[in-house]
């Protein structure tokens, strides 16, 4: 659409001319428009957050990057759309977003009824409690009667709803619509206990001023796999989210990394890297992609480990260990189906 | 006999100062703050109050307050009171949003552009008024052009409007498009055809139905349903259409209110010189219910510039968006009231301004029609 | 209105034309082509939404409001629990709109008028002490009073801890940053002859008040009406409570664990909503009767006055019903207003319509377009409601006049 005709336009003309498919293939609509128009959170340390510039950093802000390095051949294409935990679907849906990577939980009802089409997990994560040390908690089988905080619109609300059910808790929900105001309200003592996915209780507790001051308890009171979603009936682009990932993923194990990828698209002695960088055959064509697809991801972002380490890992504030994160060779879940 | 009567030259005997309490400072206090114990009740009680509120205020915000620091921990170290070194820290983004620095000076030049197309609607004794009114017209599409770029300028996507700049785009664009379209609404209101007054009154009565917030909602989440299968448009500008509805039915009801204002005579002195509808309104009626609609259409203005925050709800990064936002950076963590009161200054003296131009041309039309 | 003029060349126009400048049929044809319209323009985006709906596989059913809502909420006025329907979560959520509403309405109202008094009030500090603050509440967005008092709320009261020793009063009322905490009533079965006491009150005052009116036209005597209505209504009541043996105990808020347990709580939530739209429209509210009683000439109290009335009369019989008619129509769409506004309770989470509806339940099934109809349909029978009433009243107050 013409940009300059936006404010010159009266409504009903724009509705006229000023469209264009968004649909049928999405891979199109994003080469056409030149941008990938990527669906991140509003504001979660480590995950997406806006720097003071204004820029967006983080592991699912890397993943868009990736994304845009495969589809685009530039990282830096990429249209960050910040979304709530309430609007992330319908934004996807309504086809202002080409792909969502804001940790987003894979459900049953979320796959097959709300429409739309989990192509993988990109963190494996599990939700937690975190409360003030000084409460002396040890286990949230003693929470009876506390107040908890929690994000409005995930599937952490029907998790604590559930959790207390069935333990036969009773507690006060406070919800809140985005991390940063449930960060807030926790440290004011609007809440006792601040729950989300264990991932984001480290981040969110990364950037309190004593973070030692709080505990995550022990409990794990849910299956969390956080991962990419696109829209319902588009293979082709669900495909190419896949792979990205997978080639991310696929990376750390094969030992290319974002400094040794130029060297090793020059060719190798191992087949697979071969393939995967384009030396050998075109797996990029298969998937409508340019043939150095992969190159460019891992030139532009690194391989999973370093997004991992640069973002979220043990050296950072968040200080998150890769855990059930770590590759299948590691004792971990990330585990990637060969490029053949 | 006529030698022993004084005759009185004046000046001759001074005239006495009143007494003490009758004069100057001391008679204003007794008539303003100590007529009857009530008052001077009332008195105390205000002094007490503001002996509560202003010292503590002035601490925070003057006294202890500090402007330059680099993050929130090095404030604190400094004073205790407010940390403003945030808000210069981050206002270029509160202004701007994300719109690149180099081309910022197309924000800057639309604004002095607006004030200058301002003038001339505002102010009916400028001289040259006719091509003020005519660059008016044209100032929407000049705005649309520095903002959006093209045609020479470097192009800048909607998704990097924020701050200030975006409310004050989705309120003068909300306002600016909703006159003509407020105007035909009231007009049809007012309709001697069923259908066309019907039609009205539901469209009027169900935009001021409903909360601006739901209709953000539809615009965020429904509005591409409804748009023909594979069409869809920028974010901005669907919340544009639907703060342009918005703003339309209540323009609708203060043109109304200024088309009762106009006496039953008019409209039959209009028809009796042999004018059709239409010249009638657009000769005789509406320059004369405009007129008289003037402040409740800047009061309008008043309340949509202050519901342009809601946008924040639906994720886009207005002013208000911004400075929540910004208030996720861990350097700054905690310092929401700095954020909101500056935010809330803002505001205030923007609408304050604009609510006492409203009352000044209330005050001239008054005049005007006092007879 | 066919003119000579216009039958004289009638020949040397179509038929169309003809019809166009004959003023019924205009009218007509202008008619049917608004109605063409409208009907074009709902079929184009009903069709629409129907196959851009299809093209995504979701069907359009209310079917959902029917299944569990396993989410839980923290403020329910009625029973709730997260095994409930959609349904009854989105009711809770509108009692909720209601209560803060009305209870924002209300404290709109009473701090309204008292600074719009204090508006007209000759003493100047007092005068300028309001006047600042309605201008600079009136200017200010209200989303932004409503994060700043909920932040306020959250961060300057203590934590229930603090609270528990501090914020207390006399075991029974705590104040802190989960909400102000307060006994409650557990009413017994006598209880329910005060209630009746009280009813039988209004019920006698609204009798006696006629009857005193006929006196008053029959032999110029006045009675008290309103000390007595007040006796009737809240003495009779406390004097039955006494009689009946108090039969109304209250459970006090204790400190658990965590919190205080038991006993009534406001929450910040509410707190923060409810002060913040009472303050915003207070501020208008102000404006308005400052208005209306400016509104009331000089003269009228001086015609009063000059009939010997006394001043609580005057103000009661000639100046307030004058300056309630300029007031009441404005003051309506206020009121229509903070129930519109009650919606940006989603800012802060607190569990109104909107965000119960129209936020996790549209989030958790999906159906944006079904709960957002929803959601808009219950505004607009509120706002038609409280305009019939205004409309009613309205007629209502004219009719006085004559």
């Amino acid at each position: 659409m013409k940009k300059s005709t936006l404010f010159s336009a009266a409504a009903a003309a724009v509705m006229a001319f000023g469209s264009t498919v968004a649909t049928a293939a999405t891979l199109d609509d994003v080469k056409k428009n030149g941008e990938l128009r990527c669906i991140v959170s509003t504001g979660l340390p480590g995950f997406a957050y806006t720097d003071a510039n204004g820029v967006y950093q983080g592991f699912d802000a890397d993943f868009c990057r990736a994304t845009a390095a495969a589809v685009l051949g530039d990282a830096n294409k990429v249209k960050f759309i910040p979304a709530t935990g309430k609007t992330r679907f319908t934004l996807l849906n309504s086809g202002e977003g080409d792909v969502l990577w804001r940790n987003t939980t894979w459900t049953f009802v979320r796959d097959a009824d709300v429409k739309t089409t989990f192509v993988g997990v990109n963190y494996y994560d599990g939700q937690g409690f975190m409360v003030p040390k000084a409460l002396g908690v040890k286990s949230a089988k003693e929470l009876g009667g506390a107040t908890v905080c929690i994000q409005t619109g995930t599937t952490t609300e029907l998790n604590l709803a559930d959790y207390f059910r069935t333990n036969k808790i009773s507690y006060e929900p406070v919800p809140i619509e985005d991390s940063e105001e449930a960060r807030k309200n926790y440290l004011a003592g609007r809440c006792d206990v601040y729950t989300t996915d264990a991932s984001g209780l480290a981040a969110s507790r990364a950037v309190f001023d004593n973070p030692k001051d709080h505990i995550i308890l022990p409990e794990i009171i849910s299956k969390e796999p956080l991962g990419p979603v696109v829209r319902h009936g588009d293979d082709q682009w669900s495909d190419i989210i896949r792979w990205t990932y997978n080639a991310v993923v696929a990376a750390e194990e094969l030992g290319i990394t974002q400094a040794n990828v130029m060297e090793m698209a020059k060719g190798t002695n191992n087949p697979e890297i071969n393939r995967m960088l384009g030396t050998e055959g075109d797996l990029g064509a298969m998937l409508g992609l340019n043939k150095d697809w992969v190159v460019k991801i891992l030139s532009s972002v690194g391989n999973y480990s370093e997004i991992f380490n640069r973002h979220i890992g043990p050296d950072t504030e968040i200080g998150l260990e890769r855990g059930l994160n770590a590759l299948w060779t590691n004792g971990g879940l990330q585990y990637t189906p060969p490029f053949r | 006999m006529s030698d022993t009567v004084q005759n009185y030259v004046p000046g001759e005997y001074p005239d006495q100062p009143p007494p003490i309490g009758q004069r100057g400072i001391m008679l204003w206090l007794k008539t303003n703050l100590f007529s009857s114990w009530i008052n001077t009740l009332m008195t105390l009680f205000s002094i007490y109050l503001l002996y509560l509120i202003v010292p503590p205020l002035l601490n925070w915000t003057v006294f202890d307050a500090v402007i330059n620091a680099t993050s929130r921990a090095e404030c604190r170290e400094i004073d205790t009171g407010a940390c403003w070194a945030f808000i210069a820290n981050r206002i270029n983004i509160l202004t701007y949003g994300f719109y690149p620095d180099e081309s910022q000076w197309r924000v800057n030049l639309s604004f002095v552009l607006l004030i200058a197309a301002l003038v001339p609607v505002l102010f009916d004794n400028v001289p040259f008024r006719k091509f003020g009114l005519i660059y008016a017209v044209a100032y929407p599409f000049i705005a649309g052009w520095l903002l959006l770029g093209g045609l020479g300028l470097e192009p800048v996507g909607t998704d990097e409007f924020g701050g200030m700049m975006l409310n004050t785009i989705v309120g003068v664009t909300g306002i600016t498009f909703s006159l003509p379209l407020g105007i035909a609404l009231a007009l049809g209101r007012q309709s001697h055809l069923p259908i066309v007054r019907t039609v009205s009154i539901c469209f009027i009565e169900f935009i001021r139905g409903v909360p601006l917030i739901t209709l953000l909602f539809v615009a965020s989440t429904m509005l591409n349903y409804f748009l023909p299968p594979g069409t869809t448009f920028d974010l901005l500008l669907r919340v544009l259409i639907m703060v342009t509805l918005f703003a339309s039915g209540y323009i609708a009801e203060v043109v109304r209110g200024g088309l009762q204002s106009i006496p039953n005579g008019q409209y039959e002195a209009a028809n009796s010189m042999g004018l059709k509808y239409w010249q009638s309104m657009r000769l005789v009626i509406l320059p004369q219910a405009l007129k008289v609609s003037i402040p409740g259409i800047v009061n309008t203005f008043i309340g949509l510039f202050k519901d342009t925050t809601l946008v924040l709800i639906i994720g886009l990064l207005d002013v208000l968006g911004i400075g929540r936002s910004s208030l996720a950076d861990t350097k700054w963590n905690g310092l929401s009231n700095e954020v909101y009161i500056s935010i809330a200054i803002f505001f205030f003296i923007a609408c304050f301004g604009m609510s006492r131009y409203s009352i000044y041309l209330e005050g001239k039309l008054e005049k005007g029609h006092k007879r | 209105m066919s003119t000579t003029t216009a039958d004289l060349d009638a020949d040397s126009r179509s038929a169309i034309s003809k019809l166009w400048h004959n003023r019924e049929a205009r009218s007509v044809i202008l008619q049917i082509l608004t109605m063409a319209l409208l009907i074009g323009f709902f079929a184009f985006i009903i069709s629409n939404a129907v196959s851009n709906l299809a093209a995504v596989g979701k069907t359009f059913s209310y079917d959902f409001l029917g299944e569990p809502a396993s989410y839980d909420i923290n403020q329910t006025l009625i029973d709730y629990t997260s095994r409930d329907t959609h349904l009854r979560a989105g009711l809770v959520g509108l009692l909720n709109t209601g209560l803060v509403a009305i209870c924002g309405v209300i404290l709109a109202t009473i701090l309204g008028f008292i600074l719009g008094i204090f508006r007209l009030s000759p003493n100047y500090l007092l005068n300028r002490i309001s006047y600042a603050f309605v201008e600079f509440t009136r200017n200010v967005p209200v989303l932004l009073h409503i994060l700043l008092i909920h932040g306020i709320v959250v961060h300057s009261l203590p934590h229930p801890k603090i609270a528990k020793d501090d914020f207390n009063i006399g075991d029974m009322f705590f104040l802190s940053n989960r909400g102000v905490y307060a006994p409650k009533p557990i009413m017994e079965d006598l209880f329910w002859f005060v209630i009746i006491a009280f009813f039988i009150g209004i019920a006698f005052t609204l009798w006696f008040r006629k009857y005193a009116r006929k006196v008053q036209d029959a032999t110029g005597k006045i009675y008290p009406v309103f000390w007595i209505g007040m006796a009737a209504i809240f003495g009779f009541p406390v004097i039955v409570y006494l009689v009946t043996g108090t039969p109304l105990t209250w459970d006090a808020p204790v400190f658990g664990r965590f919190n205080f347990q038991g006993g009534m709580v406001i929450l910040p939530e509410f707190m923060a909503l409810w002060l913040a739209l009472s303050l915003y429209t207070a501020a208008f509210i102000a404006e308005i009767v400052r208005a209306g009683i400016l509104s009331v000439s000089h003269g009228q109290w001086e015609a009063a006055a000059a009939l010997g009335i006394r001043r609580g009369r005057i103000l009661n019989l000639v100046i307030i019903p004058q300056a309630l008619r300029v007031i009441v129509p404005p003051l309506t769409s206020q009121y229509l207003n903070l129930t519109k506004n009650s919606s940006l309770a989603i800012a802060i989470g607190y569990m109104d319509i909107v965000a119960t509806l129209g936020g996790i339940s549209l989030m958790q099934t999906g159906k944006e377009m079904e709960t957002m109809l929803l959601v808009i349909a219950v505004y607009l029978s509120i706002s038609l409601l409280i305009s019939a009433f205004m409309n009613w009243y309205n007629q209502r107050i004219k009719l006085v006049e004559r």
